[in-house]
């Protein structure tokens, strides 16, 4: 009964609510005078229908499984990680900054030193937020906000002090050696932005899935986010598996960061907003209800929505901002989704407790 | 078992919709090859929309000019723009044109430029234009303003008006060009009367008016009576701030990058004292047009300053006395007279 209703909730609900988002775009579209079915045609040939879309819906989706993943582990220790977007601009600089710091390294030593330099330092930056939480109590939900803000400015004034040449705005690109993109890549999906980087989006998800399901600390973290007071009383030490559960969080959402450094960017520029990785990063997690293939799932419907929703306004009249509201409302209903999974909860719930009564 | 066979229909499906679309995209491309006379231009906005009451809305403006000038459509085949939500969607937005077939691609504002770089080169026969940086390649022309020229007639502007010796800039973020701004306002400030202070605030975003407003207000409490703002669609702030002081006392904005006298509007008058254009527009009506007759600056860096009307500063409301002055520094920038500083530590 309950293994039923678990498979309900996690299948059927995300696929209605982005059924009902599309129809809901669709009427907005319609009402506004736009073909519908010929937008979403179009939505659906910008992503999927050529080497090149396929290229840039991977590409787009990768940073998302990696900060979708790393929302998911906070969010299981129940921590509300809106820090993701600092955290992966921190993990970019880092990665992009060991790059340009040691330009003569081979690939071998290059990429895995780049991607963990982003890993550590988004850790590091998380790392903050869960010791303020851990040993003062402070709400990570303020602290990772704030955090973000630091994160932005202060990235921006180590690009332009120390890594843009003169008046320059941006880096400089990095060595071959740290691409993730490569000329056999580029050549494979018509010059599109894709890079190996899926590869480690997708050995995350699965090391991810590893460690929560199969290991100690998987357990200790899910404890801790049911009952903070009852894993105490367990003899599970809180406070080390609330830091840990950030540290996690935040190498991942740096893991995202340096998948942007490494390779779609290949350089760092200053920013005039945090990275739009972030904040999708949750929305992606929420809609999988935190379930690592989910999340690879979401994350390919969010790089769908992106990439075929830029072609929209290309191919017919419709203003892009109609694509954005009906892309909105796609993603409002992934947002209401979580909505109806808790209230659907809350009333099996309930029901349970009521036939609870009468026998 | 019945949700994977469900899926497996909207697989089908889905797979179904992209091949006819394919065939349907195949048809309208050879249509389009059969008139051979169109010529097809788009350009890229460095985020936000068309719409920004600045930069991206001047290129817009001249590439709409430039297409119904010679009877094209919006769309494929005419012209269009694509906007990027994010600096990660440059690139898939050029990819997307450069598929649609069009032949000359602008990206308009220095964000652009890796993308473009990385696009021209992997595309040698699509010609790309970049407004307000330097790509060397084959197939690029760059365009680059000298703001600064411009900003410095603002300064005068801004110096002959002021009644309390105090004047405002408001920039959108801290970077080469909107440094050639800061230094050139500065500079004619200082040209006109060393006395006059000018305080320089940052927004650190070219597109929250919300930032624009309480800089612009804390600045008018400080009894800074003219602001010049370079800061995109943060400038709208700007200009709400300066219509709730209006009510108290006199004070003026000055415009950026295109006429803003629309923006000033109030009930008792007009609150834009002069606007700094900056030929976005006809600039990149000129290179479509060169680009329509084979004659694409391929290649070449144009740079565009007061002497060749690529800058210019609006009459807008400024007192005859004003006007004057500013003509008089105008010629002598344009005499080659007065060197106009590129950044703020030349000055």
């Amino acid at each position: 009964m309950r293994i039923k209703n678990t498979t309900f909730y996690s299948i059927w609900i995300p696929i209605t609510s982005v059924v009902l988002g599309l129809l809901v775009g669709a009427i907005i579209m319609a009402l506004s005078g736009f073909d519908p079915l010929a937008n979403y045609i179009s939505l659906l040939t910008g992503a999927l229908g050529s080497a090149n879309a396929i290229g840039e819906v991977l590409r787009s989706a990768t940073p998302l499984i990696l900060t979708g993943l790393g929302f998911a582990v906070a969010n299981s220790a129940g921590f509300f990680n809106i820090g993701l977007a600092g955290q992966a601009l921190i993990g970019w600089l880092a990665s992009v900054s060991f790059a340009l710091a040691f330009p003569g390294l081979p690939s071998i030593l290059m990429l895995p030193g780049a991607i963990l330099a982003g890993a550590i330092a988004g850790a590091l930056w998380s790392g903050i937020a869960g010791f303020l939480r851990a040993y003062f109590g402070a709400s990570e939900v303020i602290t990772t906000i704030m955090l973000n803000y630091v994160a932005l400015y202060g990235t921006n004034a180590v690009v332009k002090s120390f890594l843009a040449a003169g008046d320059g705005d941006y880096s400089k690109t990095i060595p071959a050696a740290a691409r993730l993109r490569t000329p056999f890549l580029e050549q494979l999906t018509q010059n599109s932005t894709f890079h190996w980087g899926l590869l480690v989006a997708l050995a995350g998800a699965v090391v991810i899935w590893w460690l929560m399901k199969r290991t100690t600390m998987g357990f200790e973290i899910r404890a801790v986010g049911l009952n903070e007071d009852a894993a105490q009383y367990a003899g599970m030490s809180t406070k080390r598996t609330i830091i840990a559960a950030m540290l996690i969080s935040g190498a991942l959402a740096g893991l995202g960061g340096a998948m942007e450094g490494l390779g779609n960017f290949q350089n760092i520029i200053v920013n005039t907003a945090l990275p739009p990785i972030g904040f999708d990063g949750m929305s992606v997690s929420l809609l999988a209800g935190g379930s690592p293939i989910g999340i690879v799932l979401s994350a390919l419907l969010f790089g769908i929505l992106k990439i075929g929703g830029l072609n929209i306004s290309i191919a017919s009249t419709t203003p892009p901002e109609i694509v954005d509201i009906v892309i909105a409302a796609v993603i409002f209903f992934v947002g209401a989704n979580y909505i109806i999974r808790f209230a659907g909860q809350r009333l099996s719930s309930l029901k349970g407790k009521k036939e609870g009564a009468t026998k | 078992m019945k949700i994977g066979r469900k899926l497996g229909v909207l697989a089908m499906m889905a797979a179904a919709a992209v091949v006819l679309v394919a065939c349907g995209g195949n048809k309208t491309a050879s249509d389009a090859g059969k008139t051979n006379d169109k010529y097809s231009a788009a350009l890229v906005t460095d985020g936000g929309g068309v719409d920004d009451k600045s930069f991206n809305q001047s290129g817009w403006e001249g590439l709409e000019k430039w297409g119904k000038k010679h009877d094209l459509k919006k769309g494929v085949g005419g012209y269009n723009y694509a906007q990027s939500n994010s600096d990660a969607d440059f690139t898939p937005n050029i990819n997307k044109l450069i598929q649609a077939k069009y032949q000359t691609i602008f990206g308009v504002g220095y964000k652009l430029q890796g993308a473009i770089k990385s696009a021209a080169k992997a595309n040698p026969k699509t010609r790309f234009v970049i407004i307000d940086d330097v790509i060397e390649a084959k197939n690029v022309a760059s365009v680059t303003f000298k703001d600064n020229e411009a900003a410095f007639l603002a300064g005068v502007a801004a110096a002959q008006t002021t009644k309390t010796k105090k004047v405002g800039f408001i920039g959108g973020v801290h970077g080469a060009v909107i440094d050639r701004f800061e230094a050139g306002f500065r500079q004619g400030v200082a040209a006109v009367d060393k006395a006059i202070k000018v305080d320089v605030k940052y927004a650190d975003d070219f597109s929250k008016p919300a930032v624009g407003q309480a800089l612009a207000s804390a600045m008018f409490n400080n009894d800074e009576d003219v602001i010049y703002q370079a800061a995109g669609g943060t400038g709208a702030g700007v200009f709400s701030a300066a219509k709730n002081q209006i009510k108290k006392k006199k004070v003026w904005v000055i415009g950026v990058d295109r006429d803003q006298t629309d923006e000033g509007k109030y009930a008792g008058g007009n609150l834009t004292l002069t606007s700094t254009l900056k030929g976005v527009g006809t600039v990149v009506e000129s290179l479509a047009d060169e680009a329509m007759d084979n004659k694409f600056p391929a290649g070449k860096t144009t740079v565009y300053g007061l002497k060749d009307k690529g800058v210019d500063l609006t009459k807008g409301q400024l007192s005859a006395n004003a006007w004057k002055s500013v003509q008089d520094y105008k010629q002598q920038i344009v005499d080659g007279k007065i060197t106009v500083a590129n950044k703020p530590s030349e000055l």
